[in-house]
């Protein structure tokens, strides 16, 4: 009985303990997180009045809007676009260099490494403007090289390439960098064994690096899908609000942007942001489902 | 046996000859921006003759031009603000939670835990409009307050933290538990010290964020007096767009310090992304 007593006391100082160290956060996500997902949900059923202040409720009159605005569709569009250039050639082209760099009888791998991850501590709003100095028309690098004189960030066809461009440069080293870290995981044993059994070094890769790298990839591709699909620097460091291309390449981000802060439409910019959440809860619950299928957990 | 070690060989050479072409395709946009800054205006838009080095003299004086005219010290010193209250608001918020959710037993901790994951599974960009709001009404709008506000807590932090104090051995805890400590003692002076990869690479993802991130400090810090590099740079552009030399070398110094600090701690720079994957 009392050493029950003495255990409860114990428990109880415990509990207290852990309610003091989890408040600072837990009170945190309330304020910072909770409460301002659900108050976006909120606006966005409101109309903002004029200089931005007084919220009337308009319940469904924002997402009606929404929907029947061609803009806020082909932003989407745009959206998905830049993720299919930059999701799959990201992942691609980093694979194959981490499984280049993860040999240690290569020489220089620290310093490809080093070079191959520079992008990804340089703040997107630089590299975005050294690539559209680079895509210039008149003066660009890559024009001046080819002797062409193609718009790259002005013609509707191909700027969204050109900025999906600009986003696999600068993911490849962080997808890299996750890469090798996976492939370090891998038994060597695996390999030797298949050497033995005379597997070249591409039977190797596919059959046993792609398979037991599933979970390694299945997460880059979950987080790059969720970090593409809501892109914003390099459409609004690249692209002038006169470009012509604009329409054709602007992130949902973007349109949301435009919306709350260029123009203090709040109540618009919430049901775009409530939109776009809906799409991405969404790609994740399908992602979720194709995880079961292709992923491979040992 | 020496087919297989000329095959070995050819194979080494092609995987250089890729490795080498991609360094140079990764390095082309940085030499551009730095020999575009090193030039005068008329050289970088001269299209015939096309110069690929300055060929009057490199001209690095455009890079004191640009440091007095976009206020590069305040940029500066606005950045460097953010980042380091963010860094040390996150590390000690999350080292806390992450020690209570990893090691003490407490009702309803599972449900709290599972805030903190479903904190990481939203989208951030449906939390501006309110935080935005509430940095306005608390008058913190062009403050470094206003900078740090949104990354005071951090749920991923928190999750990182929790799997680095769940992967240290019981048998710690338990032995400084019979000299008498108590659990305060027992976090700070033996679990926390502990747990320091975990809490750079934190750190490291902190900074990084905090440094990369553009839409918050436009939104917050309009001012160029007050914002950040990222935000200035974004400013200075739509100022100053047309001269090219200026333009790469704010670019320049908007990237260096980083480069720099990755350059000297770049083991842990490639770690701490490794472990912490996260929402870069």
């Amino acid at each position: 009985m009392k050493e029950k007593k003495k255990m409860t006391l114990r428990a109880k100082k415990e509990a207290l303990w852990g309610y003091a160290f989890v408040a600072p956060t837990m009170l945190g996500l309330i304020i910072l997180n909770f409460y301002p997902a659900i108050n976006t949900v909120y606006q966005s059923f409101c109309k903002t009045g004029d200089f931005g202040k007084g919220n009337t409720f308009v319940g469904l009159a924002n997402y009606q809007k929404a929907f029947a605005d061609p803009e806020i569709w082909q932003s989407l569009l745009n959206t998905v676009k830049y993720a299919v250039i930059e999701v799959p050639l990201g992942v691609v082209i980093a694979l194959l260099l981490a499984v280049f760099l993860n040999n240690n009888k290569l020489k220089g791998v620290s310093a490809f490494r080093t070079i191959f991850f520079l992008p990804m501590v340089c703040a997107p709003a630089a590299v975005a403007m050294v690539w559209k100095w680079l895509y210039n028309q008149q003066f660009g690098l890559f024009n001046n090289i080819l002797h062409k004189n193609i718009a790259w960030i002005s013609d509707p066809k191909i700027a969204w390439i050109s900025v999906g461009i600009i986003g696999v440069w600068s993911i490849i080293g962080y997808n890299m960098v996750l890469f090798i870290s996976g492939l370090k995981e891998i038994p060597g044993d695996y390999y030797e064994a298949a050497s033995i059994d005379g597997a070249t070094g591409i039977n190797q890769f596919f059959n046993i690096t792609v398979p037991l790298l599933s979970p390694t990839t299945f997460f880059i591709v979950q987080t790059r899908v969720i970090g593409a699909l809501t892109i914003f620097d390099l459409m609004f460091m690249v692209m002038d609000k006169t470009n012509a291309a604009l329409p054709k390449v602007q992130s949902t981000v973007y349109v949301f942007y435009k919306y709350t802060f260029d123009q203090g439409n709040k109540g618009y910019g919430a049901a775009i942001v409530m939109i776009l959440v809906a799409f991405i809860m969404l790609v994740t619950v399908v992602m979720q489902r194709a995880e079961k299928r292709f992923v491979f957990y040992n | 046996m020496e087919s297989a070690q000329t095959k070995d060989r050819i194979r080494r050479i092609i995987i250089y000859v890729i490795l080498i072409i991609m360094a140079f395709i990764m390095l082309v946009p940085f030499a551009w921006m730095i020999l575009t800054a090193l030039k005068t205006n008329q050289e970088a838009i001269s299209v015939d003759p096309f110069y690929i080095f300055p060929h009057n003299g490199w001209h690095w004086e455009t890079f004191g031009e640009v440091w007095k005219s976009y206020n590069f010290v305040l940029l500066y010193k606005n950045t460097l603000l953010m980042i380091l209250f963010r860094v040390i608001c996150a590390c000690l918020t999350a080292t806390m939670a992450g020690y209570a959710f990893g090691r003490l037993e407490f009702p309803g901790r599972n449900f709290l835990f599972s805030l903190v994951l479903i904190q990481m599974m939203i989208p951030s960009t449906i939390f501006i409009i309110p935080q935005y709001l509430m940095v306005s009404s608390l008058g913190w709008l062009n403050t470094t307050a206003g900078l740090v506000f949104p990354g005071i807590v951090t749920a991923f932090g928190t999750y990182l933290l929790k799997t680095g104090y769940q992967g240290l051995p019981k048998d710690l805890e338990e032995a400084a538990g019979i000299d008498g400590c108590n659990i305060g003692q027992k976090f700070l002076l033996i679990m926390m010290p502990l747990t320091r990869s975990s809490m750079v690479s934190l750190g490291i993802f902190t900074a990084l964020f905090a440094f990369k991130d553009l839409m918050w400090p436009m939104i917050v810090c309009s001012s160029v007096q007050t914002t950040t590099l990222a935000a200035g740079l974004a400013k200075a552009q739509g100022q100053y767009g047309s001269n090219y030399p200026q333009m790469m070398a704010a670019a320049v110094l908007a990237v260096v310090p980083m480069i720099v600090i990755y350059v000297i701690f770049q083991k842990q720079f490639v770690e701490g992304i490794a472990t912490s994957g996260g929402k870069l």
